[in-house]
C-alpha cells in the first residue's frame, strides 16, 4: 500500500492510502474530536465534531470520512473550528435532557467529556425541555431518551457487529428517536439477542445496563474494535 | 419501430386534425377548478351543434394557471379564462360569431409575450395523454437522431457546449456531470429524474410532467445512450397522482411503440425507465437521500465523496437531473448545441422555468430566457402587486433568500442571483408586497426546515430548531439585541457544517432578511435594560 505525507496542524504526517485524516491524526496522537465515530463500525459523517479545515478549500471536511491525499495541509484547532465544536456541543444540551448530576454515565460519559474537550463552561442556548420516554422493559438493559445523541452508534454496531438490527431511527428532525424492532419496546423486540453491544457502544447514559452503579458504567469501546480485528484476522 | 414508421405516426396524426380546435387546459391547477367536467360540457356542446371541424383536445398548462380554467380556441388564438362548464355552448357558438359568456384572456399580455418557451414548448399545444401527439410534435426524432448518427461522446459534447446547467438548483454543469458519468466503471449504470420538488410554492416540474411527459422519457433515453445505462428511475411524491398517472401513461406507450425498452429504433440500444414514488420529505430530493429511497432504506444523505456519478444507486454510477434539465435536452439535440447558447446570458444559457406566486395580479407558470430583469418578471409579466408596492422577491425556496425591491434590476441567472444572497433554485418565486413582515417571512422558511430536517447531522437537527425558537422570541418581543447576534452566528454556524444542502441552506433565509431588513427584526427587540 502506497505511503502519504500530508500536512497536520504544522506537523508532517506519513498515513497508508485509503486512511482517513482521523485514522492519520489519531496514530499520530492529534485529537480531533469526534461522536458519532465509532472504531469497528462504518462512518456516518453526521456529528460533525470532527470537521478540519483542508487549505484551499472554504468547505469544511469530516476527518472521518475524509481520506488522506498527498500534501493536503489540515487544520484542526483554528478559532472558528473550535467554536463551532463548541457550540454543536451546547445544542446537544440544549436539545434533550442532560441532568448530568442524576444520569447513570455521570463519569463515563463521552458527551461530558467533549464538553471538557471543547471548553463549554455555559449553555448559550435555551433548552428545550422535550417529553423523552424511558424503556426498561428489556431484562437486562434500558433505553433512556433523554440522554440519546442520535450518533446511531447503537444502530451500526447491532446490524455491523452483531447482525440483527434491532436498532434503527425513526421520526425526523427534532422528533427523530433511535426505536427497536418496528418500534416495539425493547423487550418485546424479538431480534434482539441481549448481546450487549449496543451498551458498549452508547457514548451517553442512553442505553445503560439495569441496576448498574453508576462505578459500572464505565465502559470499554475497544471492544467492539477487538472483536471485530479479531472475526477478520481468523477468516 | 424505424423513422419512416414514426413519421407515418407523425404525418397520420396532423392529417386527422380538425380545422377548429378547442384547447382546454387538464393540468392540475385547472383540473382543481373544473375544468374536466369544463372538457366535457365542450365536447358535448360540439356534438350538439354537429361540427365534423372542430375538435376539443385537453391539453397540459398554459401558464397563467391563476385564472384557469383557461380554454384557447385555434388557429385563431382566443384565450378565454375564468371558464365555466356552463360557458361551453357560447364558446362553440362564438365560432360563428357572437360573444362568448366567458371573459376573454389576452394573449398579447406580456405575461405571454416575453417568454420564451423552450422547455414548455409543447405544454398546452399537445394531448399529453396521447404519445401521437408528442411524436406529431416532433418527439422521439431527437432520440433517432442520436441513436443513428451520434457517438454517445458526440452526444455529451453537444450538452457540453450548449451550456446547460441542471435546474434542479445548485446549477451544476449538465454535459460536465454526464461527461463523469459516462467515464466512471461500473457493470450497470442508472439514470434518474429528479422530480420531488418539495420546495413550498413551486410546481414547475410537476406542470412539465403533467403537460409533457414523453419529453422527460426522451431526455433520459438520450442522456442513458450518452453516459451508457440501461435503467431509469423517475422519483416523484406520491402527493402528484396526475403527474404519476400520466408518467405512467406515457412509459406504457412508449414501450408498446418500442421507444423505451429493448431494442429501441433497432440500434442495439435498451433502456427501461421505472417510476419510484417517495413519500414527500423535502430532504428525499437530496441526490445521496434520493438514492437511499429509492433502495428501499431511510431517506437521509450521506457525505459526498463519492458522487452519485462515480458511487451511485446500489453503489453503481448513476446521472442525476432535474425534470427541466432532461426536459432541455430533446430541443438541444434537435436545434444543436449553438442555438440553445445563443439564448440566455453568459454564464446561465437558455431558459428558466418559473412558478410565480405570492402578491402578484398573474399568478402561473412562466419560462423566460435567462438574464431577463426581476423586474420584468413582477412587473410587467406578473402584472405588480394588486395593492401597494412591491416589497420583495423571494427565490430559491427554503434555500434560497429574499431580495428587496430595490434590487428588483438584478437579472435572474445563476450568479447574480447568488450575489445578491438568494439562489436560482428550482424556480420556486414569490412575491412580497409592503404588508408582509420579512420575520414572519423567515419563520415560515425555518419552520418548513426544521420539520424537514431529517435528523442526521447535529448542526441542521438541533441547529433548526434552536432557530426556530429564538425566530419566535423575536416575533413575541422577548428578545434582545445580543439575541439577534446570537442567531446570527448560529446561522453561520449551520451553514458550514451541515451534512446537506438542507442544512447548509437552511439560514439562508433568515440570513438574506437580517441583511436588508434589519430593522424588521430590531423592532421586535426589547429594550437591553429589561433584560435579565
Ligand atoms: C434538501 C434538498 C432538496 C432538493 N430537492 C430537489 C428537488 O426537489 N428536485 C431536484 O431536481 N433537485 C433537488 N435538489 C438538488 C439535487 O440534490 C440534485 O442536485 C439535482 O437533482 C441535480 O440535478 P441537476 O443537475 O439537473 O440540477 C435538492 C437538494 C437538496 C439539498
Ligand atoms: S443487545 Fe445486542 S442485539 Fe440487542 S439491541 Fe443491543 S446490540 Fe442489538
Ligand atoms: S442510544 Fe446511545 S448509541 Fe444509540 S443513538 Fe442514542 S446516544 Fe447514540
Ligand atoms: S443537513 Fe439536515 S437534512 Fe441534511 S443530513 Fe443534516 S440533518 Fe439531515
Ligand atoms: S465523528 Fe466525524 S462526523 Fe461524527
Ligand atoms: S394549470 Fe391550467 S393553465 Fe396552468
Amino acid at each position: 500500500m502506497a505511503a502519504r505525507t500530508f500536512t497536520i496542524d504544522d506537523q508532517l504526517i506519513s498515513a497508508r492510502e485509503g486512511e482517513t485524516i482521523l485514522q492519520a491524526a489519531r496514530e499520530h496522537g492529534i485529537s480531533i474530536p469526534t461522536l458519532c465515530h465509532l472504531d469497528g463500525v462504518s462512518d456516518v459523517g453526521a456529528c460533525r465534531l470532527c470537521l478540519v479545515e483542508i487549505e484551499g478549500s472554504r468547505a469544511l471536511r469530516p476527518a472521518c470520512v475524509t481520506p488522506v491525499v498527498e500534501e493536503m495541509v489540515v487544520r484542526t484547532d483554528t478559532e472558528r473550528l473550535r467554536e463551532y465544536r463548541r457550540m454543536i456541543i451546547e445544542l446537544l444540551f440544549a436539545e434533550r435532557n442532560h441532568v448530568c448530576a442524576v444520569c447513570v454515565a455521570n463519569g463515563h460519559c463521552e458527551l461530558q467529556d467533549l464538553a471538557i474537550a471543547v471548553g463549554m463552561d455555559h449553555v448559550r442556548f435555551d433548552y428545550a425541555f422535550p417529553r423523552c420516554d424511558v424503556d426498561i422493559s428489556h431484562p437486562l438493559f434500558g433505553i433512556d431518551h433523554n440522554r440519546c445523541v442520535l450518533c446511531t452508534r447503537c444502530v451500526r454496531v447491532c446490524d455491523e457487529v452483531e447482525g440483527v438490527h434491532t436498532w434503527d431511527v425513526a421520526g425526523r428532525g427534532a422528533d427523530a428517536r433511535v426505536i427497536t424492532d418496528m418500534r416495539q419496546p425493547w423487550g418485546e423486540a424479538r431480534s434482539c439477542t441481549s448481546c450487549g453491544k449496543c451498551v458498549l457502544a452508547c457514548p451517553t447514559g442512553a442505553i445503560f445496563r439495569r441496576g448498574a452503579t453508576v462505578g459500572e458504567m464505565e465502559r470499554d469501546r475497544n471492544k467492539i474494535a477487538y472483536i471485530v480485528a479479531a472475526r477478520e484476522q481468523r477468516w | 419501430m424505424d423513422i419512416s414508421e414514426l413519421l407515418t405516426i407523425a404525418e397520420h396524426e396532423r392529417t386527422m386534425r380538425r380545422p377548429t380546435c378547442i384547447r382546454c387546459c387538464t393540468a392540475l391547477g385547472c383540473q382543481s377548478a373544473g375544468s374536466l367536467s369544463l372538457k366535457q360540457r365542450l365536447e358535448e356542446a360540439v356534438a350538439e351543434v354537429d361540427r365534423t371541424d372542430i375538435e376539443v383536445i385537453g391539453v397540459g398548462c398554459m401558464g397563467m394557471c391563476g385564472h384557469g380554467p383557461l380554454v384557447r380556441v385555434d388557429p385563431d388564438g382566443v384565450l378565454y379564462e375564468h371558464v365555466h362548464a356552463a360557458d361551453a355552448p357560447s364558446i362553440v357558438a362564438a365560432l360563428d360569431g357572437g360573444d362568448a359568456t366567458a371573459p376573454r384572456g389576452d394573449p398579447q399580455h406580456p405575461f405571454f409575450t416575453l417568454q420564451k418557451r423552450i422547455v414548455l414548448e409543447n405544454s398546452g399545444i399537445i394531448d399529453p395523454e396521447r404519445i401521437e401527439s408528442y411524436i406529431a410534435a416532433g418527439g422521439y426524432q431527437a432520440l433517432y437522431c442520436v441513436l443513428h448518427d451520434m457517438t454517445p461522446a458526440e452526444v455529451i459534447d453537444v450538452v457540453t457546449r450548449s451550456g446547460l446547467r441542471g435546474r434542479g438548483g445548485a446549477g451544476y454543469p449538465t454535459g460536465l456531470k454526464w461527461a463523469t458519468v459516462a467515464k466512471s466503471h461500473g457493470d450497470r449504470k442508472y439514470v434518474v429524474c429528479n422530480a420531488d420538488e418539495g420546495d413550498p410554492g413551486a410546481f414547475m416540474d410537476r406542470s412539465i410532467i403533467e403537460s409533457d411527459p414523453h419529453k422527460i422519457l426522451e431526455g433520459m433515453a438520450i442522456a442513458a445512450y450518452a453516459v451508457g445505462a440501461d435503467q431509469g428511475y423517475v422519483y416523484v411524491r406520491a402527493e402528484y397522482p396526475l403527474a404519476i398517472q400520466r408518467l405512467q401513461r406515457a412509459i406504457a406507450q412508449a414501450r408498446r411503440l418500442g421507444l423505451l425498452g429493448a431494442q429501441i429504433f433497432d440500434a442495439g440500444f435498451t433502456f427501461r425507465i421505472d417510476i419510484r414514488v417517495g413519500a414527500g420529505a423535502f430532504v428525499c430530493g437530496e441526490e445521496t437521500a434520493l438514492m437511499a429511497s429509492i433502495e428501499g432504506r431511510r431517506g437521509q444523505p450521506r457525505p459526498r465523496p463519492p458522487y452519485p456519478a462515480e458511487s451511485g444507486l446500489w453503489g453503481r454510477p448513476t446521472l442525476i437531473n432535474n425534470v427541466e434539465t432532461f426536459a432541455n435536452i430533446p430541443p438541444i439535440i434537435r436545434n444543436g448545441a449553438e442555438w440553445f447558447a445563443a439564448i440566455g446570458a453568459e454564464h446561465s444559457k437558455g431558459t428558466k422555468v418559473f412558478a410565480l406566486t405570492g402578491k402578484i395580479r398573474h399568478t402561473g407558470l412562466i419560462e423566460v430566457p435567462m438574464g431577463v430583469t426581476l423586474r420584468q418578471i413582477v412587473e410587467e409579466m406578473g402584472g405588480g402587486v394588486p395593492e401597494g408596492r412591491v416589497k420583495a422577491v423571494q427565490t430559491g425556496g427554503p434555500s434560497g433568500g429574499c431580495i428587496p425591491a430595490a434590487l428588483l434590476d438584478t437579472p435572474v441567472d445563476y450568479e447574480s442571483l447568488q450575489r445578491v444572497g438568494s439562489i436560482m433554485g428550482s424556480g420556486g418565486m414569490v412575491v412580497m408586497d409592503d404588508a408582509t413582515n420579512m420575520v414572519d417571512v423567515a419563520h415560515f422558511y425555518m419552520e418548513f426546515c426544521k420539520d424537514e430536517s431529517c435528523g442526521k447531522c447535529i448542526p441542521c437537527r438541533a441547529g433548526t430548531a434552536q432557530m426556530l425558537h429564538m425566530l419566535n422570541l423575536i416575533r413575541s418581543g422577548q428578545a434582545t439585541a445580543a439575541d439577534l447576534a446570537r442567531l446570527e452566528q448560529l446561522c453561520i454556524m449551520v451553514k458550514e457544517t451541515s451534512l446537506c444542502g438542507l442544512g447548509q441552506s437552511a439560514p439562508n433565509p433568515v440570513l438574506s432578511t437580517m441583511k436588508y431588513f434589519r430593522e424588521e427584526y430590531e423592532a421586535f427587540v426589547r429594550d437591553e435594560g429589561l433584560a435579565g
